[in-house]
């Protein structure tokens, strides 16, 4: 392995790095929010008793003795069979739609859904000196913040659409959008700022880069390699749930809501403009997870208390960055899609609140109990740092 | 049969309700102007009393009086006069009104009554409702399960009797089914003097057939169908063709001959299935002859015309109009219109016009035929005296045309418009017709049709609405039962459009907006709108005509006036 | 009658939350997720046919092979969706044996486009003629093919035990007894 990389010039190295990571990303996390649609049909029918999409199937694909049948039975190819509809089927553009807004609001969504992950840390490796090197596209210290602003940037695409497609429910479902993603936008910054109080302890280089959180809970020790999901439990859960509604997941699709907005936001969309958003959802979802993990789950390290570093000793890989790297990215993977799963389980568990019931949930209850969280972790962290 | 003077009224009781009515008036009648049924199966109120089928049987009291005092009995209960009940049930068809009399219909003993006399009716009965004609207007099916026991205790072998016997060429009888009402018989006496049917046998072996060496042919015939009250006699034309319960009933005119039978047309989804009488005491009673039953097959007929011809060839309605249109105008002053006494009053009225806003003289053809003294008249035109009413016509027509002819032959008439009439029927010769052009409006084709020019489709008076004058002038209207052909328009709408393209004024082009300009114009019909025409007709004032002599003999209603 | 009021009980702390709550729904759709399916998978599988099941109508024949409708109309006149359309007429000619019938029908179609499978025509039916089948599939490619006509529906229908034999009894009754005295 050595022998292919090693003569490169060093930053000629970076570059080529960066070219992989950058298709690694593009090869996985766009994929995988393609595939959480078709996870979420199948995961869906389980849950309801039903076998789900299991029938479409490439021609040739079928003589493919047991792994065509498995993957038809799994309903890969529905997938594709969705994809090609939704792009061939006719795009319809309403007359009553502001035309030029309406046709941009997909492409808003997709923006900011696919800029956060560039800053988003997927896996690592151990350099030469043994030192974890962070796989990211961007490894900048703003890192949660540059999320949080750009996701949030995703309303835009609601909001516009809404207003684009000149009619009642769209319009009443971007409304509702920006009112929910506002009540919500404070308490997912207030939940996150214990665990950066936390690692930006007094006298240590202030950042808010994830690799950096991921590096702490992966140092050595009881406390050390605690995941912060043991250590903030609090903080986690009102990540989760600001989650699930900044996402539109249910139980807060207030949004979208068949029941009372017929579709909401997208209701006038239709055909490859309606996938666009969906895709823009999905691609939110599994930004939304990979944060959660990084933040609360330990990154790509295996294990609580078992950082990645120890396993690679183990394992006796420190000669094989390539391979530990991979080796990360699937662990950080399988938390990520974990959570994915656990959004559609959810979906499936618990039902849609009322809009008044998302208000409050958000003002009265998530709110203070962010606030106090805070205080708690300031005064904690404080006290720590006093004795 | 007839109702008496209404100045002679009776006051009876019945269930308790007081009501007044005429002398000689029997108890079912009396009974139904209270809304209360008795079931009957034998009677008809326009035929005479039989009381053979014990159906309507009441409890009848009399208002009790002492009998040495010839005071009135009173009753220390109730303070009023005692009544004193029968105490066997009486036949409430054959008990008519007397000062005093009471009566009962929903007593126990009545109710029991019933069912006795439902379960003998029933016990022979075939049941064989799904093959029969009746069902669905069957009195057995009806008063079966209005009072009918509703369960049988019959367990014996049912009778047999001869099933499906052609009486005549029209009537079908199936002798199981039959009642023993003798309805049939009656009628066949009574109205249409022709005394064929009997019973024969006795018990319940009785059974209904035609004297020997006789059969069942007149031309009232089919009334025995509509009077039989369950489905022994049955139409042969309607056999097994539609039930009854799918049936739009529709008031029409029977178009046969001036006597203008009211008459209801039974259809299903634009198709016709039968014709009946529709009761009207004052023209027919309920009854009708054979011959204007048969007349809805005309709708379907193979000749029907459903589209305009221009020179020979197809064309829109429009282009049609204008051709003819153009014919009228350019034929200035030598324009003949042949106006007809089956077209309906709205309509003789628009040819009129038409004939005033082309200068041109006016005939229609007369029809005679021969009276049967019951309600078919000589004067095979329904509507003669509309055209006297309208002012179509100043006097009686013809048979033939010959003025027109004569007309024709002088060259004085190039272009002759026929509404609805045959010219070669009506007596012009091939040769005559040939040497005008002719605009044909009508509904089937013949001679003329093929003569002429411009052939305007029209409707049948089932497929339209409008209204008839009749032998007793006496304005009777008909409505639309069935759609006509696609492509067809009104008979009114065309004329009206016609008379505006020859530079008349614009009219209504249907009954109901263009019943305002006839009631307008023509004195006989003032304050006289279609909708107001009432559903037994509208008598009108016949001095304006009483010094025409009129053709027509007596018929069941109607008295020719005295010869001056 | 006593009114009872009913209190609800004050939720407690931990039901407040909503969390345990929300823990015990995820736990019961987990157990959901891992049980057999439910579904059928309809063309390989087929569902177990109840008895009383009300598919496709169709007309039957007696065991002799002899049409039983004699087109009394009651299914059309009681049929909702008006899927029923009866041409009625005489028993043909060449049917010497059943003329005693009289009535059959001339032609018989139910659209099954209309149809909603009521059962109504087989309940109303006189004669017991029309039944409804087990067949619950029916397809095709036009609307005109989706009318059964008489000669479809018998097809669809076959014959079936015959417990009267109504009309055959007539014609016993009619030829012993037919001539009185």
């Amino acid at each position: 392995m050595c022998d292919l990389i090693c003569h490169i010039p060093p930053a000629v190295q970076d570059l080529l790095l960066s070219i992989l990571k950058g298709f690694a990303v593009i090869l996985v996390i766009f994929p995988i929010a393609g595939a959480s649609s078709m996870a979420e049909r199948k995961v869906s029918a389980w849950i309801q008793g039903r076998y789900g999409p299991n029938r479409a199937i490439v021609p040739w694909f079928a003589y493919v003795p047991f792994v065509g049948r498995f993957l038809q039975r799994l309903g890969v190819f529905n997938l594709m069979a969705d994809g090609g509809k939704l792009l061939f089927k006719e795009d319809p553009l309403p007359g009553h739609v502001k035309k030029f807004y309406f046709m941009l609001a997909p492409l808003v969504g997709l923006v900011p859904a696919f800029t956060t992950v560039t800053v988003v840390p997927f896996g690592a490796y151990l350099d030469r000196a043994g030192q974890v090197v962070p796989l990211m596209l961007a490894n900048v210290d703003v890192g949660i913040l540059a999320i949080f602003a750009v996701a949030s940037l995703g309303i835009y695409s609601m909001i516009l659409a809404g207003w684009a497609s000149n009619s009642k429910y769209p319009f009443l479902g971007s409304v509702r959008a920006s009112a929910q993603l506002v009540s919500y936008e404070l308490s997912l910054t207030l939940s996150v700022l214990p665990v950066f109080l936390w690692v930006n302890a007094p006298g240590t280089d202030a950042t808010l880069s994830l690799a950096r959180v991921v590096e702490f809970q992966s140092q050595p020790g009881l406390m050390g390699g605690m995941w912060f999901i043991f250590l903030m439990p609090v903080s986690a859960l009102i990540f989760l749930v600001a989650l699930f509604a900044e996402t539109n997941r249910l139980p807060f699709d207030m949004i979208e809501s068949e029941a009372d907005l017929v579709g909401g936001f997208h209701t006038e969309y239709g055909s490859f403009k309606w996938s666009l958003f969906f895709v823009a959802e999905y691609s939110h979802m599994v930004v939304g997870s990979a944060v959660f993990v990084l933040l609360f789950f330990g990154g790509w390290n295996p294990l609580p208390w078992l950082p990645l570093a120890t396993l690679t000793g183990w394992l006796h890989l420190q000669d094989w960055p390539v391979v530990v790297g991979a080796l990360s990215v699937v662990i950080f993977l399988v938390k990520v899609l974990a959570m994915i799963f656990f959004f559609m389980w959810v979906r499936w568990t618990v039902p849609r609140f009322r809009y008044d019931q998302v208000m409050k949930i958000g003002w009265q209850k998530l709110l203070p109990l962010a606030i106090g969280n805070l205080l708690f972790y300031l005064l904690v962290i404080g006290a720590i740092h006093a004795f | 049969m007839t109702q008496p003077a209404q100045t002679d009224l009776i006051t009876v009781t019945i269930d308790g309700r007081e009501i007044a009515v005429p002398k000689g008036t029997n108890m079912i009648e009396a009974a139904r102007l209270l809304g209360i049924d008795i079931p009957h199966y034998c009677y008809h109120p326009k035929l005479s009393v039989a009381g053979n089928c014990r159906m309507c049987l009441v409890e009848m009291g009399m208002l009790a009086f002492d009998p040495a005092t010839k005071q009135p009995v009173m009753d220390p209960a109730s303070g009023k006069q005692k009544v004193n009940w029968m105490p066997k049930p009486v036949i409430a068809c054959f008990t008519n009104a007397a000062p005093g009399l009471h009566i009962r219909t929903n007593t126990p003993l009545v109710r029991e009554c019933r069912e006795g006399v439902m379960e003998f009716l029933l016990i022979n009965h075939p049941l064989d409702c799904p093959i029969c004609d009746q069902a669905g207007e069957c009195k057995l099916q009806e008063q079966a399960t209005a009072y009918g026991r509703g369960y049988s205790r019959f367990i014996e072998q049912k009778n047999v009797k001869p099933k499906r016997t052609l009486l005549g060429p029209r009537v079908m009888l199936d002798d199981e089914r039959c009642v023993l009402c003798s309805r049939c018989i009656r009628f066949s006496k009574e109205v249409a003097k022709d005394d064929v049917l009997g019973f024969v046998d006795r018990g319940s072996y009785s059974t209904l057939t035609c004297y020997p060496g006789r059969r069942l042919e007149n031309n009232y015939s089919l009334n025995t169908v509509d009077i039989c009250p369950v489905g022994a006699l049955t139409s042969v034309d309607f056999r097994f063709k539609m039930r009854v319960w799918f049936l739009k009933q529709t008031p029409s005119i029977d178009t046969e001959s001036s006597v203008g039978v009211n008459t209801t047309v039974w259809s299903r989804e634009g198709v016709i299935y039968r014709i009946t009488p529709r009761r009207n005491d004052a023209v027919n009673d309920t009854w009708m002859p054979d011959s204007g039953r048969e007349l809805y097959k005309q709708v379907r007929a193979e000749n029907r015309l459903t589209a305009a011809l221009a020179a020979g060839q197809s064309a829109t309605l429009d282009a049609a109009l204008a051709a003819a249109a153009e014919l009228l105008k350019s034929a200035a002053s030598a324009v003949a219109v042949v106006g007809s006494g089956r077209s309906s009053v709205d309509e003789q009225f628009l040819t009129r016009k038409l004939a005033a806003a082309l200068k041109a003289p006016a005939w229609i053809v007369g029809r005679a035929g021969e009276g049967d003294g019951i309600l078919l008249s000589t004067d095979r035109n329904p509507n003669t005296r509309g055209a006297l009413v309208t002012g179509l016509i100043k006097a009686l027509p013809g048979p033939q045309l010959g003025e027109l002819a004569a007309a024709i032959d002088a060259g004085k008439v190039t272009t002759v418009l026929a509404v609805n009439e045959d010219l070669a029927a009506a007596g012009l010769t091939a040769a005559q017709l040939a040497k005008v052009r002719v605009i044909y409006l009508g509904t089937h084709a013949n001679a003329t049709s093929a003569a002429a020019q411009v052939v305007l489709p029209a409707l049948t008076v089932f497929e339209k609405s409008g209204a008839f004058i009749n032998q007793q002038f006496r304005l009777q209207k008909f409505v639309t039962a069935v759609p006509g052909p696609a492509g067809v328009s009104d008979d009114l709408a065309t004329l009206a459009r016609l008379l505006v393209a020859v530079g008349g004024p614009k009219l209504g082009e249907t009954a109901t907006t263009l019943w305002p300009a006839l009631a307008a114009e023509i004195p006989a019909l003032a304050s006289v709108s279609f909708a107001g025409i009432p559903d037994e007709g509208l008598p009108l004032d016949s001095k304006p005509w009483a010094g025409l002599r009129f053709g027509e003999g007596a018929s069941l209603h109607f008295q020719p006036a005295a010869a001056t | 009658m006593a009114v009872i009021t009913l209190h609800r009980k004050p939720l407690t702390f931990a039901e407040r939350t909503y969390l345990p709550q929300v823990a015990a729904g995820l736990w019961t759709t987990f157990k959901h997720l891992l049980r057999p399916k439910e579904t059928l998978e309809y063309p390989e599988q087929r569902p177990a046919i109840p008895p009383g099941y009300r598919g496709v109508p169709a007309l039957v024949k007696d065991p002799h092979g002899r049409e039983k409708c004699v087109s009394c109309q009651l299914c059309e006149f009681v049929c909702p969706p008006k899927a029923i359309r009866i041409t009625p007429g005489a028993v043909p000619a060449d049917q010497p044996e059943r003329t005693h019938v009289e009535k059959a029908p001339q032609e018989f179609e139910i659209d099954m486009l209309r149809c909603i499978y009521c059962g109504l025509c087989q309940e109303v039916c006189p004669e017991e003629a029309i039944f409804l089948q087990n067949q619950y599939s029916m397809t095709g490619y036009s609307r005109a093919e989706m009318v059964n006509n008489k000669e479809k529906l018998y097809a669809l229908g076959g014959t079936r035990p015959d417990a009267h034999y109504k009309w055959d009894k007539k014609k016993a009754a009619e030829s012993a007894g037919g001539a009185h005295h």
